[in-house]
């Protein structure tokens, strides 16, 4: 487990464009570094997800992220972070059309970036099946947020008794 | 652990200051201590310190870490277990060699440096006659070079005179000083002990895979949510790694999916397709038998054969006679090489959910592996004590065929063992090099849908047993054939981790590490249970050879213990005779399964208990979300 001072993640966030960062972040300045630049830090590189992250984290939602997007970032992604600030950022992370519901496209995508595109059409619909089947709680046919809360809730205590 | 780091990631980098307030907090702590109490905790400090530097220490000097670490790191630790287990057997056999030759050899060979005296067996009148009458081929003089090849491939000649083999140790006591060192007893116990040492060892590293398999099934609970939203090791940097998790999500979805499937198939299934698929199933499993039985009987001929024709020793032609020898090996090698196949393609009629299918299909090969070394050491003993017409009455063994016929078992263990090694050295050469040749360089399409050999991680592990089992049961017969067992893992190591690299491709369905585990030990404990039976047979039933060896004066190896019980005093030797009578025995056995039966039930208590609390957590849970979430409203 490890923490991380501010001043180390200022240190990576400016070797990623050392020309458009400023040393000096007392003046508030308004620098946003594009996506792809992010998205090819050696933490992130090899996330199916990551394109995912660096999008709910940035605030005009086009995957730009601010310094202070940046520290939101991490933040949730260590260990500190409370488990339920988590579950709000993934339930953005797997909600890839933002309509705030997990419907079954959104998990045909997530089990698309997972398996690489190595399952069948039949098998993704099938899993998209069991997963709403085993999740939804309210029965509209998608996961809301306290479907998804309480599935995870489930899920890490359940590997946690391992 | 890691696979459970829910959106967690390991920064490269870490803060290096401490807390602020830490240091002072310690300080003020200690003050308020006496002096020895004071002292008690810097000693222990100090001690939990030094530990845990030697473990660090020690830990480099672990055979094989860094080789073993960057194996699970590019191919998973399915594949990193199955060389873990191979570093496991070299040391285990290195141990035994030890064992055996600290006891057994080190004395003989001191003492024919003249350090200390040693009386040779002296042999009771009764057995001076043709029973003692034994003449190795040993060093003949001028002979052909190619017999001292021929002697080194098949333990004969020189060899056998060597103290490889059990006709070396003549010798009955080494006397040191006024004590007298009983080489025979050595000889038995050091061969109970190395048994012993064997099964405790294996239960001791199976306990950790049993553990974990005891508590934790498979989950039903939510599946595939799990490995949807909670699959993915937010830990992964490495490509290779991140490669490894993708197939094997993949892999874990569709073997789900595919279990779904069948499971509502065979719910559906009529009456009348359950009787087909019954009697489907009796008349594969009797064809299974047949080929087995076919099998075993074909290795029968064939030892007898060879036995028969291999202790013509004028035969000249050199190839001929290596070829004789060598054919029970290069038999059981064919038929551990067909079964498999033969299992394989079989089992797909039998229409079993893909988990069992392995698990059925592993079963049949463990059984005509293990079962082809028993068919074989069976049709030596037939050999050996066929008593017709009296060729045994004098030695209550075949003496003329087999004067030492010890070290013509010891001899059989060695070509296997051997014919073993070279195969294994042989089929990456001659196979898989050349596969991987014309797969890289040569593109035409029927090449290409050939592709690279897969990395059979069971194959590979069964092979590795089979060896083991050889040399378990080898060993009383050739004191030193653990030797040659470390050196053969030791190089198979570097081949095996050779041919993943570069000419082998890995399995396309990941395995995973705990059950992996688990079932290679227990492979291996049913290897060596089934070598106590040819080891046991060997020392109790069948007279020891009255012309070489340390049991000479004895009618059977295991005459020794009663012998040397009777030197003890008479209260220490009723008790011990009083323990191996029935009288003792059977409650003693009856205690044992009670015992067994406890614990039993004990764990059935315990797991049911675990799953108890696993539902109570999660109903907890469930219920502290729900009031969070009317508070929040």
């Amino acid at each position: 487990g490890v923490t991380f001072c501010p001043k180390e993640l200022h240190g990576r966030y400016y070797e990623m464009a050392p020309n458009v960062v400023p040393m000096d972040y007392t003046k508030d300045p308004d620098v946003k570094l594009p996506m792809q630049l992010i998205i090819n830090m050696p933490e992130l590189k090899e996330n199916p997800f990551k394109e995912r992250i660096v999008e709910s984290f940035s605030e005009d939602g086009e995957g730009s992220l601010s310094f202070n997007d940046f520290v939101d970032m991490f933040s949730v992604l260590s260990e500190m972070a409370p488990r339920e600030l988590k579950a709000i950022y993934a339930f953005k992370i797997y909600d890839f059309n933002t309509d705030n519901f997990i419907c079954k496209a959104d998990l045909e995508k997530t089990l698309n970036k997972l398996t690489r595109e190595e399952l069948t059409a039949e098998e993704i619909t099938l899993v998209c099946e069991k997963v709403i089947e085993e999740a939804d709680m309210d029965g509209d046919g998608k996961l809301g947020y306290a479907d998804f809360e309480n599935m995870i809730s489930k899920a890490v205590l359940h590997l946690q008794i391992r | 652990m890691r696979e459970l780091a829910l959106f967690e990631l390991n920064c490269v980098c870490y803060c290096s200051h401490p807390p602020e307030g830490c240091k002072d907090f310690q300080q003020a702590d200690t003050e308020h201590l006496s002096r020895w109490k004071r002292w008690k905790r810097t000693s222990s400090k100090s001690l939990k310190k030094a530990l845990s530097e030697v473990k660090g220490f020690s830990s480099y000097l672990v055979l094989w870490r860094h080789d073993i670490h960057s194996i699970e790191g590019k191919f998973g630790t399915g594949i990193q277990s199955y060389f873990s287990f191979l570093r496991f057997l070299v040391l285990l056999n290195f141990i035994i060699f030890i064992l055996m030759f600290s006891f057994i050899t080190l004395p003989i060979i001191i003492s024919k440096y003249g350090i200390f005296n040693n009386t040779i067996v002296n042999i009771s009148p009764k057995y001076i006659d043709n029973c003692t009458i034994y003449e190795p081929s040993g060093n003949k003089g001028l002979v052909y070079f190619y017999t001292y090849l021929q002697d080194l491939l098949s333990g004969t000649g020189i060899l056998e005179v060597t103290s490889l083999f059990y006709g070396y140790y003549t010798i009955d006591a080494i006397w040191i000083s006024t004590m007298r060192y009983n080489l025979p007893l050595a000889y038995l116990l050091a061969t109970f002990a190395y048994l012993a040492l064997s099964l405790l060892w294996i239960i001791k590293r199976s306990v950790e895979g049993f553990k974990q398999n005891l508590v934790h099934d498979a989950d039903p609970f939510q599946s595939y949510c799990n490995k949807v939203f909670a699959g993915w090791d937010f830990c992964i940097t490495d490509p290779n790694a991140a490669r490894l998790k993708h197939r094997s999500l993949q892999c874990e979805l569709q073997t789900d999916l595919q279990e779904e499937k069948l499971k509502q198939k065979i719910a559906e299934r009529t009456m009348k397709e359950k009787l087909r698929i019954y009697s489907l199933r009796i008349f594969i499993n009797i064809i299974v038998l047949a080929i087995l039985s076919g099998f075993f009987y074909s290795i029968y001929r064939v030892t007898v054969f060879s036995q028969e024709n291999s202790n013509d020793v004028d035969n000249a032609n050199f190839q001929a006679n290596l070829l004789v020898q060598y054919l029970p090996s290069m038999v059981i090698t064919l038929a551990n090489f067909i079964g498999p196949l033969i299992f394989s393609f079989l089992i797909r009629f039998e229409d079993y959910t893909p988990a069992f299918e392995i698990k059925m299909t592993l079963l049949r090969c463990v059984f005509l592996r293990l079962a082809n070394i028993g068919v074989l050491l069976f049709s030596l003993w037939s050999q050996i004590s066929d008593c017709g017409t009296d060729k045994c009455k004098p030695c209550g063994y075949n003496y003329k065929l087999y004067p030492c016929w010890e070290s013509d078992v010891g001899q059989e263990m060695y070509k296997l063992m051997i014919f073993d090694f070279i195969v294994i050295l042989a089929v990456p050469l001659f196979v898989d090099f050349p596969r991987m040749l014309l797969v890289t360089h040569c593109s035409c399409k029927l090449v290409q849908w050939f592709g690279l050999q897969e990395f059979g991680i069971s194959d590979s592990v069964l092979e590795i047993i089979y060896g083991q089992t050889i040399c378990w049961i080898g060993t009383f017969f050739a004191p030193l054939l653990p030797a040659i067992a470390t050196i053969k893992y030791f190089v198979i190591f570097y081949i095996k981790k050779i041919c993943l690299k570069h000419t082998r491709k890995p399995a396309a369905r990941p395995i995973r590490a705990s059950s992996s585990n688990f079932f290679f030990l227990l492979v291996l404990l049913i290897g060596l249970i089934l070598a106590f039976i040819p080891v046991g047979v060997s020392i109790a039933r069948i007279p020891s050879s009255k012309a070489c060896g340390p049991f000479r004066n004895f009618n059977t190896s295991w005459e020794v213990i009663p012998d040397t019980i009777v030197t003890f005093p008479t209260g220490l030797q009723q008790v011990l005779f009083g323990m191996a009578s029935e009288a003792f025995a059977v409650p003693f056995f009856m205690i044992i399964c009670i015992i067994m039966f406890y614990f039993t039930a004990l764990a059935r208590a315990h797991k049911r208990v675990v799953e108890q609390l696993r539902e109570q957590l999660v109903l907890h849970g469930f219920t502290f979300q729900e009031m969070l979430m009317c508070d929040l409203a």
